[in-house]
């Protein structure tokens, strides 16, 4: 057994629960003083969820954690901080209305004896603790006009004012311009070479090797390998985030491809996507990869008129449409299977009739006055089909799991009888048993001549579902793989290049 | 017990879900907002009985029941608006806009029936501006409504000034006085209850019914779902302009008059009505029968109190601490089914729910105190 002391952070065996499917399991992770250590893995591999166990935003349901060699439980983000540690999000956090000085300290401003702030020493001592970092700001800029690498530096100097010892960074670099990047980069070596330990989560794989000394990669919520990373070459750290063998989970039959159902020709929409063309036949199930944020989403609303295009054609059976709202992607024959169950697929507290019968409530009904016997035996049967496992159609949607409350969603889309059906995410959350009956409804629904489009973070499931691929970078195609070229390594290396690397 | 039959194939998956909810028992289907309202009323009957010999006279009942129709027919169209999370501040405002109207219209010769129509037709038109800021340009409902309360009312003014309209035809005056022949039921009670009756059934037998329950409980969903959710809201709001149009022929109606501040402040009892009578402010919960018991339920407190001579501003009192108590009681006893140790939190809202009965009690009887002393 190593020697508790030679690490700052210690994490044993850690395992995380949500409702009741494990997302973390037996995660072990160290860290030195003096060092970066970076965290790998795919979407939904679980680092999120280590990195908040890490601050107290979640408690673990088992294992333990070591700070400089003594157990702790941080019961919440405040008990990490005064600990020591601090996180930089993606999503920032200043006082927009503050300037620099401010947000740097604030909650802790120096006080004078009379009680009332002490402005000259909050920016002297802001000016020392930026100039300490090699950092140039102008103290008086208000948060909101600076940019996101400038806010970036506020954040870190403020995590440097509290004395945090441990600096967690998650994907810093996702919106910064090549210099910023660079700037940043100077900034943590320097961080380091005082002996801070920083743990960095990118997955630009090219940034680790310039910066990281040791790497863990997690799969599945599950402690995969930590290796120094000037031991393990680029293809060998793909495999270990990726490699697992392809199981039969994927039942993607064989199915004879029929006309095109979906054409988008150089659809666009300001501010989201550019110009993203793809067909999508009868009977094909095409998958849509990408890091989540890539613009994915947006294409599927866009098509389904819940933010209508700004730009290009949409054809469906060879025939140009215009939706602009859900209604009329319904007429269309389009069903939608939102990313966002309880905000977008459900209406939870309402019933699991309520729920299925809610897109085609009208034929349910005669000249608006509902056929309640109509209504109860259609639902009915299209819960059994789902195989829906619930105390009866009366309960609320918000008391089932996760897997049945997306056999709900499921259900209510298929009594429409879609010609293209749009799944995004599919399976996100829910347990793999529930996985397995949706991946094997899917094919049943392209044997039957369904067009399907699947937007999966999953490369697994993208591989093992599609026929064909679609991997989405920043808003634009960036690549397309039949489904004998593509693999796992191909698909991540065409969503994560690093911006300016490619056209 | 078996309530569906299976065929063979599917016996082995019997477990997965039921096609009817179990039956509730006796007990539990009691505890609903609905028989709450129910005890309250016969209470308050009960005590009214005893303390004024006059309570349960069948002609001051008829007259009394026609005072609450205008907050009744206005409470209808409310009661759909609040269930989808929005809400409707400038009703009374838009029914003093309506009624000023015609009665000047009245005043410059127009014929009563004619000024009546054009009335309608601006109460709805008031309406449909409410719903087109609220549902089409996607304004918050609460802000629209607060600005359209002070210009519609702004309108009333405009429009009769100092003065007020009367001396209006008996047929006209028939709409607020008058009673269904042969009968003492007021003609404004009648209209009120078939129409209530209606939007009873719309909100509860309809998918326009539904669709509102479902915008209450997540629009976004709702949106996704195909529910043309903005024109439904639309529509609603224009209904409501429409209701309150005809609230306000009724309240002119029945004052034989019109000034501009006619209605004023009613918007607030009728809100109360409905929040009393069960339905969510935050949307997706109510019934059109809670609601209508609750009206009944304030219109007898009411008129008990004004029996004993209390001043209507302590009526509003008394009303107000019953809505407070109403949204507390529920809420407390929720916890303190929940609690399994007593923490701090649990013993406030116990306490505060203890403090809020006794000021209730206490002021209703204070308040009557005179009264029951002298006899």
């Amino acid at each position: 057994m190593k020697i508790p002391d030679d690490y700052i952070l210690e994490l044993k065996k850690i395992t995380k629960r949500f409702s009741g499917v494990e997302v973390l399991h037996d995660v072990s992770f160290t860290l030195r003083s003096g060092e970066v250590h970076a965290l790998l893995g795919e979407n939904g591999a679980g680092k999120s969820t280590l990195v908040k166990v890490i601050t107290g935003l979640h408690q673990p349901d088992g294992g333990e954690v070591y700070l400089n060699g003594k157990p702790v439980h941080f019961a919440n983000p405040h008990d990490s901080r005064q600990a020591g540690i601090a996180a930089i999000y993606q999503e920032l956090s200043l006082f927009p209305d503050l300037d620099v000085a401010e947000n740097i300290f604030v909650g802790r401003q120096p006080t004078t004896t009379a009680g009332r702030v002490d402005w000259r020493k909050l920016y002297a001592e802001a000016e020392r603790l930026l100039s300490s970092l090699g950092v140039h700001l102008d103290l008086k800029q208000k948060a909101r006009h600076l940019s996101i690498a400038q806010q970036q530096m506020v954040e870190i100097a403020r995590a440097i004012s509290i004395n945090a010892r441990i600096l967690i960074m998650d994907e810093p670099t996702s919106s910064l311009t090549l210099n910023e990047v660079a700037d940043l980069f100077r900034l943590v070596r320097r961080l380091r070479q005082e002996g801070a330990a920083i743990i960095f989560i990118s997955h630009r794989l090219e940034e680790l090797y310039e910066l990281a000394d040791r790497v863990t990669v997690l799969r599945d919520g599950a402690y995969v390998d930590t290796r120094p990373l000037n031991e393990v070459s680029r293809d060998e750290l793909i495999r270990l985030m990726v490699g697992r063998t392809i199981s039969n989970l994927f039942p993607k039959q064989e199915v004879e491809v029929g006309e095109v159902a979906l054409k988008v020709e150089h659809l666009s929409r300001a501010g989201s996507f550019h110009d993203v063309s793809f067909e999508l036949r009868k009977g094909e199930i095409l998958g849509m990869a990408g890091l989540v944020g890539a613009g994915r989403t947006n294409v599927a609303r866009a098509i389904f008129g819940v933010e209508p295009p700004t730009g290009g054609q949409v054809f469906i059976a060879g025939q140009e449409v215009h939706i602009t709202s859900p209604q009329q992607a319904i007429g269309y024959g389009l069903a939608y299977v939102p990313e966002d169950r309880q905000a977008h697929g459900l209406i939870p507290p309402m019933t699991i009739t309520a729920n299925i019968s809610l897109p085609m409530l009208e034929s349910y009904a005669r000249r608006g006055w509902l056929q309640d016997a109509l209504e109860r035996s259609t639902v009915f049967a299209a819960a059994r089909q789902m195989e829906v496992r619930a105390s009866h159609l009366w309960q609320r949607a918000r008391e089932l799991s996760g897997g049945n409350q997306q056999k709900i969603v499921l259900a209510k889309w298929l009594l429409t009888r879609p010609r293209i059906l749009i799944l995004d995410e599919p399976t996100r959350g829910i347990d793999v048993g529930t996985k397995a009956a949706v991946h094997a409804l899917m094919s049943k629904l392209a044997a039957e001549g369904i067009a399907i489009l699947m937007i999966s973070s999953e490369l697994p499931e993208v591989l093992g579902m599609s026929d064909r691929v679609l991997v989405m970078r920043e808003g634009r195609i960036t690549a397309h793989f039949s489904r004998a070229e593509a693999t796992q390594e191909k698909i991540i290396s065409a969503a994560t290049q690093a911006v300016g690397a490619l056209s | 017990m078996k309530q569906t039959p299976l065929a063979p194939a599917e016996t082995q998956v019997t477990n997965l879900i039921n096609e009817f909810a179990p039956r509730r028992s006796f007990l539990a289907r009691f505890q609903r907002w609905e028989w709450m309202l129910v005890g309250l009323i016969v209470l308050v009957v009960l005590l009214n009985t005893q303390l004024s010999p006059y309570f349960l006279d069948a002609l001051n009942l008829s007259r009394t029941s026609s005072d609450f129709m205008e907050m009744g027919l206005m409470m209808l169209p409310m009661v759909f608006i609040i269930i989808t999370g929005n809400i409707d501040l400038s009703v009374a405002s838009n029914l003093g806009m309506c009624a000023s109207l015609m009665g000047w219209l009245f005043m410059q010769g127009v014929n009563i029936w004619v000024a009546a129509f054009a009335a309608l037709l601006l109460g709805t038109l008031a309406g449909f501006f409410n719903g087109l800021l609220a549902a089409r340009m996607k304004l918050p409902a609460l802000v629209v409504t607060l600005g359209t309360y002070a210009f519609y009312r702004g309108v009333a003014y405009v429009l009769l000034g100092d003065q007020a309209a009367r001396d209006y035809p008996e047929a006209f005056t028939y709409l607020g006085q008058g009673r269904l022949p042969g009968t003492l039921i007021p003609f404004s009670v009648a209209l009120f209850i078939v129409l209530a009756a209606a939007f009873g059934l719309v909100l509860h037998r309809t998918t326009f019914g539904r669709y509102l329950y479902g915008i209450g409980n997540n629009e976004n969903a709702c949106i996704y779902s195909g529910v043309p959710v903005s024109r439904i809201k639309l529509i609603i709001f224009t209904l409501s302009g429409f209701m309150a149009a005809l609230a306000g022929l009724i309240l002119a109606a029945r004052f034989g008059s019109t000034r501009p501040d006619i209605g004023n402040g009613l918007e607030l009892s009728v809100i109360t009505a409905a929040v009393l009578g069960g339905v969510d402010i935050n949307g997706g919960v109510g019934s059109m029968v809670g609601a209508c018991l609750s009206l009944l339920l304030i219109g007898l407190m009411r008129f008990g109190m004004g029996l004993l001579n209390i001043q209507g501003q302590v009526q509003g009192v008394v009303i107000g601490l019953l809505l407070i108590l109403s949204i507390l009681l529920p809420n407390g006893l929720v916890q303190l089914s929940g609690v399994k140790r007593l923490d701090r939190r649990s013993i406030l809202a116990v306490l505060v729910v203890v403090i809020l009965f006794a000021l209730f009690f206490g002021f209703f009887f204070w308040s009557r105190a005179p009264v029951l002393i002298g006899g």
